[in-house]
Protein backbone atom coordinates (compact mmCIF):
# COMPACT_ATOMS: atom_id res chain seq x y z
CA UNK A 1 0.00 0.00 0.00
CA UNK A 2 1.25 3.49 -0.85
CA UNK A 3 1.28 5.94 2.05
CA UNK A 4 -0.19 9.42 1.65
CA UNK A 5 0.90 12.02 4.16
CA UNK A 6 -1.87 14.45 5.08
CA UNK A 7 -0.88 18.01 6.14
CA UNK A 8 -2.17 19.20 9.52
CA UNK A 9 -5.03 21.43 8.20
CA UNK A 10 -6.57 18.62 6.17
CA UNK A 11 -6.51 15.91 8.83
CA UNK A 12 -9.88 16.98 10.19
CA UNK A 13 -11.32 15.86 6.83
CA UNK A 14 -9.35 12.60 6.86
CA UNK A 15 -10.46 10.99 10.11
CA UNK A 16 -7.73 12.92 11.98
CA UNK A 17 -5.11 10.65 10.46
CA UNK A 18 -1.62 11.84 9.52
CA UNK A 19 -1.04 8.99 7.05
CA UNK A 20 -3.48 7.06 4.94
CA UNK A 21 -2.60 3.92 3.01
CA UNK A 22 -4.14 3.37 -0.40
CA UNK A 23 -3.77 0.70 -3.06
CA UNK A 24 -2.82 2.40 -6.31
CA UNK A 25 -0.68 2.11 -9.43
CA UNK A 26 -0.34 5.84 -10.06
CA UNK A 27 -0.38 9.11 -8.14
CA UNK A 28 -3.78 9.91 -9.66
CA UNK A 29 -5.22 6.59 -8.51
CA UNK A 30 -3.80 7.15 -5.04
CA UNK A 31 -5.43 10.58 -4.75
CA UNK A 32 -8.72 9.21 -6.13
CA UNK A 33 -8.58 6.43 -3.56
CA UNK A 34 -7.95 9.00 -0.86
CA UNK A 35 -10.94 11.19 -1.72
CA UNK A 36 -13.13 8.08 -2.12
CA UNK A 37 -12.26 7.12 1.46
CA UNK A 38 -12.61 10.71 2.68
CA UNK A 39 -14.97 12.66 0.39
CA UNK A 40 -14.72 15.85 2.47
CA UNK A 41 -11.14 16.22 1.26
CA UNK A 42 -12.20 16.65 -2.36
CA UNK A 43 -13.09 20.36 -2.28
CA UNK A 44 -9.81 21.14 -0.54
CA UNK A 45 -7.71 19.34 -3.15
CA UNK A 46 -9.65 19.82 -6.38
CA UNK A 47 -11.40 22.69 -8.16
CA UNK A 48 -15.04 22.31 -9.20
CA UNK A 49 -13.90 21.10 -12.62
CA UNK A 50 -11.79 18.35 -11.12
CA UNK A 51 -8.30 19.83 -11.43
CA UNK A 52 -5.84 19.80 -8.56
CA UNK A 53 -5.84 23.24 -6.95
CA UNK A 54 -2.86 25.32 -8.06
CA UNK A 55 -1.52 25.77 -4.52
CA UNK A 56 -1.64 22.05 -3.74
CA UNK A 57 1.78 20.53 -4.30
CA UNK A 58 1.96 16.77 -4.59
CA UNK A 59 5.30 15.11 -3.97
CA UNK A 60 6.24 11.50 -4.57
CA UNK A 61 8.93 10.89 -1.97
CA UNK A 62 11.14 13.97 -2.61
CA UNK A 63 10.02 14.77 -6.15
CA UNK A 64 7.33 17.17 -7.35
CA UNK A 65 5.00 15.08 -9.53
CA UNK A 66 4.64 18.06 -11.92
CA UNK A 67 8.19 17.27 -13.00
CA UNK A 68 7.55 13.52 -13.26
CA UNK A 69 4.50 12.28 -15.14
CA UNK A 70 2.06 14.30 -13.02
CA UNK A 71 -0.93 12.22 -11.93
CA UNK A 72 0.13 9.40 -14.28
CA UNK A 73 3.35 8.92 -12.28
CA UNK A 74 3.69 5.27 -11.24
CA UNK A 75 3.83 4.47 -7.52
CA UNK A 76 5.10 1.48 -5.55
CA UNK A 77 3.98 0.19 -2.18
CA UNK A 78 7.13 1.56 -0.57
CA UNK A 79 6.46 5.11 -1.81
CA UNK A 80 5.18 8.06 0.20
CA UNK A 81 3.04 10.75 -1.38
CA UNK A 82 3.00 14.11 0.42
CA UNK A 83 0.29 16.71 -0.04
CA UNK A 84 1.87 20.10 0.63
CA UNK A 85 -0.19 23.30 0.34
CA UNK A 86 2.13 26.12 -0.68
CA UNK A 87 3.58 28.57 1.84
CA UNK A 88 4.11 32.05 0.51
CA UNK A 89 3.18 35.69 0.97
CA UNK A 90 4.78 39.03 1.58
CA UNK A 91 3.94 42.62 2.43
CA UNK B 1 -3.56 31.27 20.87
CA UNK B 2 0.07 30.60 20.05
CA UNK B 3 2.31 29.37 22.85
CA UNK B 4 6.02 29.74 22.19
CA UNK B 5 9.12 29.89 24.36
CA UNK B 6 11.04 33.14 24.63
CA UNK B 7 14.03 31.37 23.06
CA UNK B 8 12.12 30.34 19.93
CA UNK B 9 10.34 33.71 19.77
CA UNK B 10 13.67 35.52 19.86
CA UNK B 11 15.06 33.13 17.25
CA UNK B 12 12.42 34.01 14.64
CA UNK B 13 12.93 37.73 15.31
CA UNK B 14 16.70 37.31 14.99
CA UNK B 15 16.18 35.50 11.69
CA UNK B 16 14.34 38.56 10.35
CA UNK B 17 17.20 40.81 11.38
CA UNK B 18 19.78 38.53 9.72
CA UNK B 19 18.00 38.45 6.36
CA UNK B 20 17.12 42.18 6.37
CA UNK B 21 16.37 43.88 3.95
CA UNK B 22 14.93 40.64 2.64
CA UNK B 23 12.01 38.72 4.10
CA UNK B 24 12.87 35.68 6.19
CA UNK B 25 10.60 32.65 6.50
CA UNK B 26 10.34 29.46 8.49
CA UNK B 27 8.17 26.81 10.08
CA UNK B 28 6.73 26.42 13.59
CA UNK B 29 6.55 22.83 14.82
CA UNK B 30 4.81 21.42 17.84
CA UNK B 31 1.34 20.30 18.84
CA UNK B 32 -2.21 21.42 18.18
CA UNK B 33 -3.99 21.50 21.54
CA UNK B 34 -7.62 22.45 20.90
CA UNK B 35 -7.52 26.07 19.74
CA UNK B 36 -3.92 26.45 20.89
CA UNK B 37 -0.80 25.87 18.90
CA UNK B 38 2.10 24.97 21.14
CA UNK B 39 5.50 25.50 19.52
CA UNK B 40 8.24 23.04 20.43
CA UNK B 41 10.77 24.07 17.80
CA UNK B 42 11.23 26.41 14.85
CA UNK B 43 12.96 25.66 11.55
CA UNK B 44 14.49 28.31 9.33
CA UNK B 45 13.78 28.08 5.61
CA UNK B 46 15.33 29.73 2.60
CA UNK B 47 13.28 32.35 0.77
CA UNK B 48 13.01 31.12 -2.83
CA UNK B 49 11.62 34.46 -4.12
CA UNK B 50 14.94 35.65 -5.49
CA UNK B 51 13.06 37.92 -7.89
CA UNK B 52 11.59 40.05 -5.08
CA UNK B 53 12.93 38.96 -1.69
CA UNK B 54 12.39 42.37 -0.03
CA UNK B 55 8.59 42.02 -0.20
CA UNK B 56 7.79 38.38 -1.03
CA UNK B 57 8.59 34.97 0.41
CA UNK B 58 8.08 31.39 -0.64
CA UNK B 59 9.14 28.17 1.02
CA UNK B 60 10.33 25.32 -1.21
CA UNK B 61 7.88 22.42 -0.66
CA UNK B 62 10.83 20.04 -0.77
CA UNK B 63 12.41 21.82 2.18
CA UNK B 64 9.07 21.69 3.98
CA UNK B 65 8.78 17.94 3.44
CA UNK B 66 12.22 17.46 5.00
CA UNK B 67 11.34 19.66 7.99
CA UNK B 68 8.02 17.86 8.36
CA UNK B 69 9.75 14.46 8.32
CA UNK B 70 12.37 15.53 10.86
CA UNK B 71 9.65 17.02 13.06
CA UNK B 72 7.61 13.85 13.04
CA UNK B 73 10.64 11.90 14.22
CA UNK B 74 10.52 14.15 17.31
CA UNK B 75 6.72 13.82 17.62
CA UNK B 76 6.10 17.33 16.26
CA UNK B 77 3.71 18.52 13.57
CA UNK B 78 3.59 21.74 11.58
CA UNK B 79 1.50 24.25 13.53
CA UNK B 80 2.41 27.46 11.73
CA UNK B 81 4.83 29.60 9.79
CA UNK B 82 6.66 32.86 10.24
CA UNK B 83 8.04 35.58 8.02
CA UNK B 84 9.26 39.17 8.29
CA UNK B 85 8.13 42.48 6.85
CA UNK B 86 11.24 44.62 6.29
CA UNK B 87 10.42 48.29 6.95
CA UNK B 88 6.72 47.50 6.97
CA UNK B 89 4.13 46.98 9.74
CA UNK B 90 3.62 43.53 11.29
CA UNK B 91 0.14 43.18 9.79
CA UNK B 92 -0.94 40.66 7.21
CA UNK B 93 -1.16 41.95 3.65
CA UNK B 94 -3.64 40.97 0.91
CA UNK B 95 -0.82 38.83 -0.53
CA UNK B 96 -0.35 37.10 2.82
CA UNK B 97 -4.03 36.19 2.93
CA UNK B 98 -4.29 35.16 -0.71
CA UNK B 99 -1.32 32.83 -0.38
CA UNK B 100 -2.19 31.37 3.04
CA UNK B 101 -3.63 27.88 2.72
CA UNK B 102 -2.89 26.10 6.01
CA UNK B 103 -6.24 26.57 7.77
CA UNK B 104 -6.01 26.35 11.54
CA UNK B 105 -2.31 27.24 11.56
CA UNK B 106 -0.57 30.34 12.89
CA UNK B 107 1.08 32.91 10.65
CA UNK B 108 3.59 35.00 12.60
CA UNK B 109 4.83 38.30 11.17
CA UNK B 110 7.73 40.37 12.52
CA UNK B 111 8.34 43.92 11.44
CA UNK B 112 12.04 44.67 10.94
CA UNK B 113 12.75 48.40 10.89
CA UNK B 114 16.18 49.42 9.58
CA UNK B 115 17.54 46.00 10.48
CA UNK B 116 16.07 45.81 13.98
CA UNK B 117 13.11 43.56 14.83
CA UNK B 118 10.30 45.63 16.34
CA UNK B 119 6.79 44.22 16.82
CA UNK B 120 5.82 40.60 16.22
CA UNK B 121 2.19 39.58 15.74
CA UNK B 122 0.47 36.27 15.12
CA UNK B 123 -2.63 35.52 13.09
CA UNK B 124 -4.63 32.33 12.87
CA UNK B 125 -5.90 31.31 9.44
CA UNK B 126 -9.55 30.54 10.17
CA UNK B 127 -12.43 29.40 8.00
CA UNK B 128 -13.67 26.22 6.42
CA UNK B 129 -12.11 26.58 2.97
CA UNK B 130 -10.56 28.98 0.46
CA UNK B 131 -13.81 30.92 0.05
CA UNK B 132 -14.24 32.07 3.63
CA UNK B 133 -10.70 32.02 5.02
CA UNK B 134 -9.55 34.90 7.22
CA UNK B 135 -6.40 35.84 9.10
CA UNK B 136 -7.49 36.66 12.65
CA UNK B 137 -5.38 38.28 15.38
CA UNK B 138 -4.35 35.77 17.99
CA UNK B 139 -2.67 36.11 21.36
CA UNK B 140 0.96 35.07 21.69
CA UNK B 141 1.84 33.57 25.06
CA UNK B 142 5.54 33.45 25.82
CA UNK B 143 6.96 30.88 28.17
Amino acid sequence: MTKIHIPTPLRQYAGKQADIAVKAGTVGEALSGLVSQHPDLRRHLYTDDGKLRSFVNVYLNDEDVRYLQKEATAVKDSDTISIVPSIAGGR
Amino acid sequence: MLKISKTEFDEIRRHGEETYPHECCGVLLGQMDGDERVVASVARCGNTRNDSPHNRYNIDPKELIRIQREGRERGEDIVGFYHSHPDHPPRWSPTDLAEAHWLGCSYVITSVEKGKATATNSFELTGSDENDKKLVDEKVKLG
